[in-house]
């Protein structure tokens, strides 16, 4: 049976598209769900992709938390599935309390998008096994509220107990807390992160590499030998 | 219908370059003396029925789980006459 990784649209939802390919390249069946489907499908993974859901109102992934589709994505999460969330998806996942800290707009305030290096801090979670802790890889990044922020106490614990699995090399591009650009939870099945590895995935387009790959045949690794 | 007002604001540990930007342009435009500002966001909410102790409760919960995001912003409700 090939292994099922859904993509979640919301209204706004921009990288969808982008996802279910990275997944599909990844050797994996994309599944795309709605977030107001009352089913997860049967899929094995979930990926939250980027954009601006519900318009960014209130705050980044503060209403789309509540979509129905979430409530099923955090009851999962919380027994064990994995969840990737990408930009505005890491903005969902700290509104729903399965990562912690906040974003806040970027320090500059202004909108930014280029190639990011960031090093690969953990590379023991579902998402990131296919790398090495050390590995320093190039993928877009493109947000205006990308400002890792979290109280002192859950960054030392974050850095204590190696939740912090990525991090911004060279120029920290939004003021994040301890260069943070992704962080993951306990039981490395939830990982969040600021820059987009579905747009690096094939040499023609994004930054000519295929940095971010790793992500998607990680977790079909992971899935695989499970 | 009574008005029940729910303020949020960023924590004063966390940085708002929202309003330092606001600050910055004041003495450009003629206003001096002001040393600081904060941005924050006001929600009025027109409550129906009796504004007691079980209503201000669930707003309390709904500015707590909701309106505000509370690892980085704190929310004050209150009652306008």
């Amino acid at each position: 049976m090939s292994t099922r990784i859904g993509v979640v649209t919301f209204p706004g939802t921009l990288d969808d598209r982008d996802a279910l390919r990275a997944v599909r390249i990844a050797g994996a069946e994309p599944v795309s769900l709605w977030h107001r489907d009352k089913s997860l499908k049967q899929v094995d993974a979930v990926v939250l992709p980027g954009g601006f859901s519900y318009g960014d109102y209130l705050r980044a992934g503060a209403i789309s938390r509540f979509s129905p589709i979430m409530e099923l994505i955090i009851a999962g999460a919380k027994e064990g599935l994995p969840v990737l969330g990408i930009c505005n998806g890491f903005q969902v996942l700290t509104e729903s309390h399965l990562l912690p800290g906040a974003m806040l707009r970027n320090n500059h305030l202004h909108f930014i998008c280029r190639d990011q290096k960031l090093r690969v801090e953990n590379a023991n979670t579902a998402w990131t096994c296919d790398y090495t802790a050390g590995d320093e890889i190039s993928i877009p990044l493109k947000n205006i509220d990308g400002r890792y922020t979290a109280d002192e106490r859950t960054l030392d614990q974050l850095e204590a107990e190696g939740r912090v699995a990525f991090r911004y090399v060279g120029m920290n591009p939004n003021g994040s807390l301890r260069d943070i650009a992704g962080i993951t939870n306990e039981a490395g099945n939830v990982v969040g992160l600021m820059p987009h590895p579905e747009h690096a995935v094939e040499p023609l387009v994004g930054t000519g590499r295929t940095d971010g790959l790793g992500f998607f045949t990680s977790i079909l690794k992971r899935l695989i030998s499970a | 219908m009574a008005r029940v007002v729910v303020d949020v604001m960023l924590k004063p540990e966390i940085l708002d370059p929202q309003g330092q930007a606001v600050q910055r342009a004041l003495p450009r435009l003629g206003f001096d003396g002001i040393s600081g500002v904060r941005q924050g966001k006001r929600f009025e909410l027109e409550v129906e029925g009796p504004v007691d102790e079980a209503a201000l409760t669930r707003i309390h919960t709904m500015a707590e789980t909701f309106l505000a995001n509370t690892v980085i912003e704190d929310f004050i409700v209150k009652v306008e006459s």
